[in-house]
Order: structure tokens, then sequence, then C-alpha cells
């Protein structure tokens, strides 16, 4: 599933950011292909969070290039990174809990009529996005409050199609979740990929990992530590490169395959 | 066609890998909610709803009915026409503040100013009309802004420089006391002209029996038609629509409500302007909070600040607004309680006049903690309230008993809402 040839949608090429004292990112390498799910995975600390806010625009990179399409673009602010077609769910979702499904669909950006909200071309598109996204919930007009937490999320991944991203960024949408409701959102995740949108997976979970993902990415100490093909790839292997137990066999055989590793 | 069923029928998707299926096993959604036709579908929602913690305004209801029989069983003059008819123009003025409390309640805030601002209002439109001679459409004009401008300060402060809501509407409690008793002067009471425009607020009736049917015909008619209409579309978008028997079933109730006050009116001086009035306040505020975008944002802000702000909302400019609603109708309540006393005086603004408005909006089910709430639950609150007053008052029992009873139904009012709350939030993640 990897598209070698192809252009990736986003690019990241030796990417650096630094806070104060701190070197949260250094000479990151980074591609993410349409129709590919590529899981960000790394210890706490190891500079996720960072990686995926300087791609949302939150926090703009101080050295490298951010390629979009393979033409180098400079992301700025949240609102660059929305227009050029990236769309990120955080994990604080920021849903309101007293408004109905399709009220926190359209959110900040209601189809009106005559100045009106118009309630029934939101709630007709928003089934019509959630029956393409196979969700299920039990009303489309019951508060977020009633929703389980894997229905929450799975909404608040709904909102983020809204604007028909190219790059769909998830951070740690499955913490949190029971097992049913883990496997709702990795459905989802695989439909996103099926749609031909490009993913970025933040998780901790080496099983939701090797369940959806096409590629790995290891963050260790904000810089690359091996990127690797998941079908061919052993959970041992992610493991101690997330750990950076090694400098062993293990990972020095994977670079070898994939021929991927920077560093 | 007005099945509502959300759920898409089990696709056959690819499911490519096996673990997530595993977990997905179970194909439908045992939770789904499918709703049957017609009647005893009603039912069934009806009967969610209140398993759910989604109690609305039957609390209210069934808690107005039981203080109305135990006052007509202890005063057969209590539910005469002329009685209700008086509760009825009496209860205008709080319950216009309380529409305005409803606004606040509904970020999560509180306005512990408008007590004094409608005082401020009632004097500004005295001294400016009677005093200055100034034309009475003016007066009253620049007495509603300036509860208008009192308002937008406090929102300022609150949502500009971050200071609690609850502590700069006391700071404005106090300062608008003193302005108030500043622009009366020393003589204290300014009394209005008894056939002036704000007299007639609350002293006029529209006597003609046409006029109550004729509103009672006109309300039914734009509920039916409105939803009828709204149901029609909703089948044409092909989304979930009532069954044409439950539209008619709520309209026929609401015929049965408008047409009973309307017989009551018309037993006693007829149609009071400001129960007109005030109905038009509120179709109009419910109109903007439930169906405008402007509306919705401030249910966001109730719900989640955070969320509203990611989504693009100005929080600031919401807040500022609401206080400044919450100001307005604080003044327009202030020159209907100036107009039922037919004066401006030292006294206006005070007593309990705060605490009835903000437990009106309470008691009619507008939630404290924010984001729940209807502009139609000021009437229903206010109704109890000024009910009890009355209901007291034909027995002859002063204000000390008046306030405990009072405060033991906010009480029994606030007890509900937080298990609302509770039960909501259980309901949903049971
Ligand atoms: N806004 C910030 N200011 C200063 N340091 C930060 C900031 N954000 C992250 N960091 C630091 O950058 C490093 C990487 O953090 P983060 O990206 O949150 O890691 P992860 O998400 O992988 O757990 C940490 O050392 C963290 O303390
Ligand atoms: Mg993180």
């Amino acid at each position: 599933m990897v598209h070698v040839s192809a252009t990736p949608v986003l690019a990241l090429r030796g990417v650096s950011k630094r806070f104060g004292a701190v070197q949260a990112l250094t000479d990151v390498e980074l591609e993410v292909h349409a129709g590919e799910v590529v899981a960000l995975v790394g210890d706490n600390g190891a500079g996720k969070s960072t990686l995926v806010k300087t791609i949302a625009g939150v926090h703009p990179i101080d050295e490298g290039v951010i390629e979009w399409d393979g033409k180098a673009v400079s992301i700025n602010r949240p609102h660059d990174a929305q227009n050029l077609g990236i769309a990120t769910v955080y994990q604080d979702l920021a849903l309101c809990d007293n408004i109905d499904v399709v009220g926190n669909l359209y959110l900040g950006r209601e189809v009106r009529k005559y100045g009106v909200l118009d309630e029934v071309e939101m709630e007709r598109r928003s089934r019509e996005l959630l029956d393409q996204l196979s969700i299920r919930i039990p009303s489309v007009r019951i508060p977020i409050a009633s929703l389980s937490g894997g229905q929450r999320q799975t909404v608040a991944i709904a909102r983020s199609m809204l604007g028909e991203p190219k790059l769909v960024i998830l951070d740690e949408p499955t913490a949190a979740l029971g097992v049913e409701q883990t496997a709702q959102v990795l459905d989802l995740v695989e439909r996103l990929r099926e749609r031909g949108h490009a993913v970025i997976l933040i998780s901790h979970n080496m099983a939701d990992v090797k369940a959806v993902a096409d590629k790995v990415a290891v963050l260790r100490l904000g810089r690359n530590n091996g990127v690797f093909e998941v079908k061919s790839t052993s959970q041992e292997e992610i493991i101690s490169a997330i750990t950076g137990a090694t400098d062993n066999a293990v990972t020095r055989r994977a670079a070898r395959t994939s021929g991927e590793i920077k560093k | 066609m007005s099945i509502d069923k959300t759920s898409t029928p089990p696709e056959d998707h690819v499911v490519e890998n096996p673990e997530a299926a595993a977990g997905a096993a179970t194909v439908v959604d045992p939770r789904l909610l499918v709703r049957e036709q017609g009647f005893a579908g009603y039912i069934t929602e009806f009967k969610r709803k209140i398993k759910a913690g989604d109690l609305g305004s039957i609390p209210v209801v069934i808690g107005l009915v039981i203080i109305w029989i135990i006052f007509q069983s202890l005063n057969s003059n209590f539910l005469s026409a002329n009685n209700l008819s008086d509760i009825s123009v009496a209860m205008v003025g709080t319950g216009m503040i309380a529409v305005g409390i409803v606004f606040v309640l509904l970020l999560g805030e509180i306005d512990l100013s408008v007590g004094s601002v409608s005082g401020v209002a009632g004097a500004s439109f005295a001294v400016l009309n009677v005093n200055h001679g100034m034309s009475e459409w003016l007066a009253f004009v620049l007495a509603i802004l300036t509860g208008t401008v009192a308002g937008a300060i406090h929102g300022f402060v609150f949502a500009k420089i971050g200071v609690p809501a609850f502590a700069v509407t006391l700071a404005g409690l106090l300062f608008w006391n003193g302005f108030m008793l500043q622009i009366l002067g020393s003589n204290g009471t300014i009394n209005l002209n008894s056939d002036g425009m704000v007299a007639k607020l609350t002293t006029y009736y529209f006597s003609d029996v046409a006029a109550s049917y004729g509103l009672a015909i006109a309300v039914t008619a734009l509920f039916f038609l409105s939803s009828y209409f709204g149901n029609k579309r909703r089948e044409a978008a092909g989304v979930p629509s009532r069954p044409v028997s439950e539209t008619i079933l709520r309209t026929v109730l609401l015929a049965i409500v408008a047409f009973a006050v309307a017989i009551v009116y018309n037993q006693y001086k007829g149609l009071p302007l400001a129960v007109v009035i005030f109905v038009g306040v509120l179709l109009v505020t419910d109109f903007i909070l439930r169906r405008t975008p402007y509306g919705r944002k401030i249910f966001a802000l109730g719900g989640s600040v955070e969320a509203s702000r990611r989504a693009g909302i100005n929080v600031e400019m919401v807040r500022i607004s609401v206080f400044a609603i919450s100001g307005t109708f604080a003044a327009v309540g202030g020159l209907f309680i100036a107009s039922k006393i037919a004066s401006a005086n030292q006294g206006a603004g005070g007593g309990d006049l705060l605490m009835n408005a903000i437990a009106a909006a309470v008691i009619g089910g507008t939630s404290l903690f924010g984001g729940r709430g209807r502009t139609w639950n000021a009437l229903l609150g206010v109704l109890v309230i000024v009910s009890i007053q009355y209901g007291l008052a034909l027995q002859g029992i002063a204000s000390p008993v008046q306030y405990m009873i009072t405060g033991g139904v906010l009480l029994a009012t606030v007890v509900i809402d937080a298990i609302t709350r509770k039960t909501q939030k259980t309901a949903g993640r049971a």
C-alpha cells in the first residue's frame, strides 16, 4: 500500500523545532501519501504532539521544509493548514456536550437560509456523511452528552471530514476507549484510507498500529528512529525502536529492508 | 417515512483487518432508537427522554398545577378571571428581567445587576419625561438604552478583562442602585403621567372579545403551519419527520391552553397589552436562540468555551452582547414595574426583585450549569412565583412566609437541575 512512486501529499524535510532550551524536534523527515495511514509512535516526550502541531500550524517550524503535493509551503497559522486541506482532531475533542450531533458537526460553519439556521439541510448532509463513513450513533438529534466515548470520537473525526481534507491527523484517537469503541474508530480510520485521505495516526497502542497503519514512523528524543512497513515488521522491532533499547540487529535489519531510516 | 432510524443497514464494507473486525462484532447497534410510527412511538420516545433525565418543562408545569390547586382550595377567588388576569399582568415586569437572565444563564454565567439596572431605567424615564419634559418615546428609548449600555459595560469587563461575571455584576448592583438614587434626587419619588405611554403598558386592555380569541387563533395557526410545513420540508429532504398525528396533538394542546386563557381574559377586562408584548418577546427571543447562528453560538459557549473558540466563534463578542441583552431586558422589565406602580421611587429595583427574576428563570427549567434552557422557561417560572405571591396575599399571609416558600420551590428546582445533569451524563456513558 505504499505508493513509492507517487508524490507524497505531505513531506517533512529536515524539520527542527526548539522551545527555549528544549530541542523538541531535530532534522525530522516524514512522508505521507494519499490513501495511506502512517502511524506516528514514540515514548512520552518524543515530540509526536509537537510534530503534529507544526503540521497543523500551531507551532511554526524553525528549520527545514514542509512540502505539500511536492511544493514547499509555509504553515504559520492553523488557518494556513486548514486552507491546504489539513484537518486535525486533537485528543481533547472540543465538542459541545449540550448540542446535538448535527449542531456539533456544523458548529461555526452552520448552513443558513435567509440568515436562519437550515436545520433540515444540515441534518440531511450529516446523515449522508455519517452513512458514508458508516458511523453508527443512536440519533443525530441527541446531545453529545448522551454518546459514548467512541461515538464522540467518531463524531469529532466526522466533523473534520466536512472540509474534505486531503490529510487527517488524529492525536491518540483510541486512548481511553474500550475494545468495541476502539474497533469503531479503527474501522473509521480504514474508511478514511479507502476514501483516499492521507492519515497520520498518533498512538501508544501497538495493537492499533498493527491493525490499521501501513507505515510506522518512530520518533525518539525528537529524532527519527526508523520508518517501518507494518506488514513486514514485528511488534518487538517497533518497540525496540521506540525505547531505543538497541542499536541492534533488529533495527539495522529493518533499516536495510525499508531503506528509509535516516538516523 | 417517519421512522427515526439512524442506522445504516449492516454494510458489507470490506474489513481488511481481522483484529478490528473482532471488536466490532455487533453489526447493528442495539441502542438504536427506532421510533415506531404514530402515537405509540410518541409515548416510547417520551419515556426514553424521562429515563435519560430530559424532563424539560414537566416538573414546573406539575408544580404550577399543584400550587394552583392548593390556593384554589384555600380560597375560591384564586382561580377567578379577575385574579388570574392580575397575576398575568403583574408577572410581566419580573418576567422580562428573567428573559435576560435566561440568556446569561445559557452562557453558564450570572447577572446580579439586573434589579438595579431595572430601577435605573424606570428612574431615567421618569426624570427625562416628567422632570425634563422630553417626549415619551424618546425618554422610553433612552431608558432602555441605559440598560443596554450598562449591560454592555458589565460584559466588556467580564469578557475582555476576565473579571468573573459574579463580581462585575455585583459591583454593578451597587453602582446602578446609587446611580438611580442620584438621578431621582432628594424628593425621591416621581409620579408618572397616568395616561402616558409607560402607564398604559400595564393598564391598557384590548376589551374587544375578538382580540383575545384572535390572538389565540393566530398563535395556534402559526404553530400548526410552521410545524406542518417544517415537517413537509423534512420529508422532502428525506430526514425523519414527526407524524402528522403528533403535530395535531401538540396543536390541540396548545389551542386548549390558548383558548382557556382567552376565555379567562374576556371574563374580566379583556386581553392585557402587557401580556401581548411579553408573548411577542418570548416568540422573538425563542426564535433567536434556537433558529439563528447567533443563538447557536450562545448555546455553544454554554457547552464548551474551548470548543467554541476552536470552531471560530468570537467568544468575547458573544459574551458582551449577551450581557447587553440582559441589561436591555432588565430595563424593559423596569419600565413595566414602574408602569404597575405608576411611579419611579427609591425602592425600585431592590427588595426581592433580583432573586425573583433569577428564580423564575431557574424554576422555569433553565440550567444553572449553562447550555440548557429556553426563554419560555421565564414565563413558567415567573408564573409560579407570582402565583405564590398572589395566593398568599389572598390568604393575608405576609412576605416572610412567601420568601420561605419561594426559597423552597427554588431549592427543589435546582436539585432537579443537578439530578438531571447527572442522569444525562450517566445515561450517555452507560
Ligand atoms: N509549548 C512548549 N514549550 C516548551 N516545551 C515544549 C512545548 N511543547 C512541547 N515541549 C517539549 O517538547 C518535547 C516533546 O513534547 P511532545 O511533542 O509533547 O511529546 P509527545 O507528544 O511525543 O509525548 C518535550 O520535552 C516537551 O517538554
Ligand atoms: Mg503528546
